[in-house]
């Protein structure tokens, strides 16, 4: 088995402005105030993920998941160490897609699907399928700036899913759809473990982690905190307790994805 | 797992974020293709007149100069065809300070994209720029067909002109787009700076001036002047249409333009893409912390 994500002590931090304008910049420092702060978001993470695993990342928020999906995606680049991965990406990163708000829904599809590397063809073939999944019905040809909150995170979780890609990134797709489409969503995220593609899966719901994954990551304030059995990972974010009752009615574990 | 492989057939384990920059670009060019006709689309976007600004503006541009420069300094004397000459200039000043303009605003202007996926960010800058030279087609046709009107005929070396002078202002204000449209990122007054580069830009080239006055008033110091790409530009642009509408037009290239004419263009050329390297550069470094700024 080959490995598919390796993030070896990757270390990205954020630069925060406090000022903008010169005028403001030149006031704080007469003052003495700080002009700029650093954050580390992901502290010298390390940790190999082997093709077909399915890893559940969690951590509270703020703790550096979306970084670190974004590290892996390859949207940011690690300051310090590195990150590889094996083939094609593709998958949602907080939630929304990267659409275009001017764009109708039937374009931002052909697009997103472009910049995930689909051919044209490969779209054409696929659309029907896309659409008829995203279920946003005659919001087709609408701007997606129209869209609602649900249907927007349809259409990108939709595009996202259906590219034939070797690694998911899942973060926080059950946020926003209703149930019908969380049921949906999780039926398809387990035909795509299933098919031996990698996937990475953040949630706060303990429930559907252990459901999906096989595997748990937990980042704390940046770090990696647990990285192993999925039942001690939920256990040492401490969300094992709501699980119980969780456990019982399926449903409702569901809806706590937040 | 039945997708696993065996370990011959598995693309290799690389960076994701590994690019090559503007080659990444035209690798990707059904990427490319639909970001262009969506920068198209956009651009126009909740405008009654759409896409005819793009020849209004122009258009304006040409009449202001026509009347102020041709009547009221007197042009139209000194210069002959002034419209013509003129409007060579306009053309690719046109390109240049679209090119500038959109593809300065590019990258902050594609937010939700540049945040959410993972693509080469030249792409922005790029299809800005391609939007702009594609814009430039209509205004050429007009062009050529004002000068055959007025008796010119199109030659091979004249042609050879004009694409040199369209890959000079092209590359130049790719160039420009990549260098500005990082750099917007971070500090937006970057857009107020391009706006003067600009304004600046219409008068450092002869367009509503001949070349003739530039050798005359400042006699000893041309090649300062000619070590600008986008006035070598200017100048292929005329030898192509200009020169050819004139009464003798062996004459007026001998008087209107400067000598060694293509050697200088090539040289433009080879500078617009030491400049063109240069922009990749700084976009390259200023990349990385473009998403967390925006």
């Amino acid at each position: 088995m080959a490995e598919s994500i390796v993030v070896d002590h990757a270390t990205k931090t954020f630069t925060l402005r406090y000022h903008r304008t010169f005028k403001q910049m030149t006031m704080a420092r007469l003052k003495r105030q700080e002009v700029s702060n650093t954050f580390t978001a992901v502290d010298d993470v390390s940790f190999t993920v082997e093709q077909g695993e399915s890893i559940g990342l969690m951590g509270l928020n703020g703790s550096g998941k979306s970084t670190l999906l974004k590290l892996i995606n390859g949207i940011m680049r690690p300051d310090d160490g590195r990150v590889l991965t094996r083939g094609r990406i593709a998958g949602l990163i907080a939630t929304g897609a990267g659409f275009h708000p001017q764009l109708t829904g039937r374009d931002n599809i052909f697009l997103n699907a472009a910049i995930l590397g689909m051919s044209e063809a490969e779209t054409k073939r696929k659309f029907d399928e896309i659409v008829e999944f995203a279920d946003v019905g005659k919001f087709l040809d609408t701007e997606v700036g129209h869209y609602s909150s649900g249907m927007y995170s349809r259409l990108g979780f939709s595009v996202a899913i259906h590219v034939d890609s070797d690694i998911f990134l899942a973060d926080e797709v059950l946020a926003v759809g209703d149930k019908p489409f969380k049921k949906k969503c999780l039926q398809r995220m387990q035909e795509v473990r299933d098919s031996g593609r990698t996937l990475v899966y953040v949630s706060h719901a303990a429930g559907s982690v252990r459901k999906m994954c096989d595997r748990v990551i937990v980042l704390e304030h940046g770090k990696l905190g647990f990285d192993g059995d999925v039942d001690a990972g939920i256990k040492y974010v401490k969300y094992d307790g709501e699980t119980e009752d969780a456990l019982e009615q399926e449903d409702d574990d569901l809806g706590a994805d937040i | 797992m039945s997708q696993a492989a065996g370990p011959g057939t598995l693309p290799p384990l690389t960076a994701p974020s590994a690019t090559t920059g503007l080659f990444e670009v035209f690798r990707r060019r059904y990427l490319l293709r639909l970001m262009v006709s969506r920068e198209i689309a956009a651009r126009y976007q909740g405008s009654v007149l759409g896409m005819l600004w793009s020849y209004i503006n122009p258009l304006s541009q040409f009449l202001i100069y026509y009347f102020v420069m041709g009547f009221i300094f007197n042009l139209h004397d000194n210069v002959e065809n002034f419209a013509i000459h003129m409007f060579c200039g306009i053309i690719i000043t046109g390109i240049f300070t679209e090119c500038l303009g959109s593809g300065t605003r590019s990258v902050v202007r594609n937010k939700g994209l540049v945040q959410k996926m993972a693509l080469p960010r030249e792409m922005f800058p790029v299809a800005a720029v391609l939007v702009s030279a594609y814009h430039v087609l209509p205004e050429i046709v007009i062009l050529a067909i004002a000068c055959f009107w007025m008796g010119w005929t199109p030659d091979p070396v004249g042609m050879a002109a004009m694409v040199l002078a369209l890959l000079v202002t092209i590359t130049i204000g790719m160039a420009g787009a990549l260098m500005f449209s990082a750099a917007n990122v971070f500090f937006r007054d970057v857009s107020n700076v391009v706006q003067i580069v600009n304004n600046l830009v219409r008068f450092g080239v002869p367009m509503i001036y001949p070349y003739t006055m530039v050798a005359e008033r400042f006699h000893g110091q041309t090649e300062l002047f000619l070590a600008n790409p986008l006035a070598n530009a200017v100048l292929l642009m005329q030898r192509a249409f200009w020169v050819g509408t004139t009464d003798s037009p062996t004459a007026t290239a001998s008087t209107d333009l400067p000598d060694y004419l293509f050697t200088r263009g090539v040289m433009a050329l080879l500078l617009s893409l030491v400049v063109l390297g240069f922009g990749q550069l700084v976009f390259s470094r200023l990349e990385n912390k473009i998403p967390e700024r925006l």
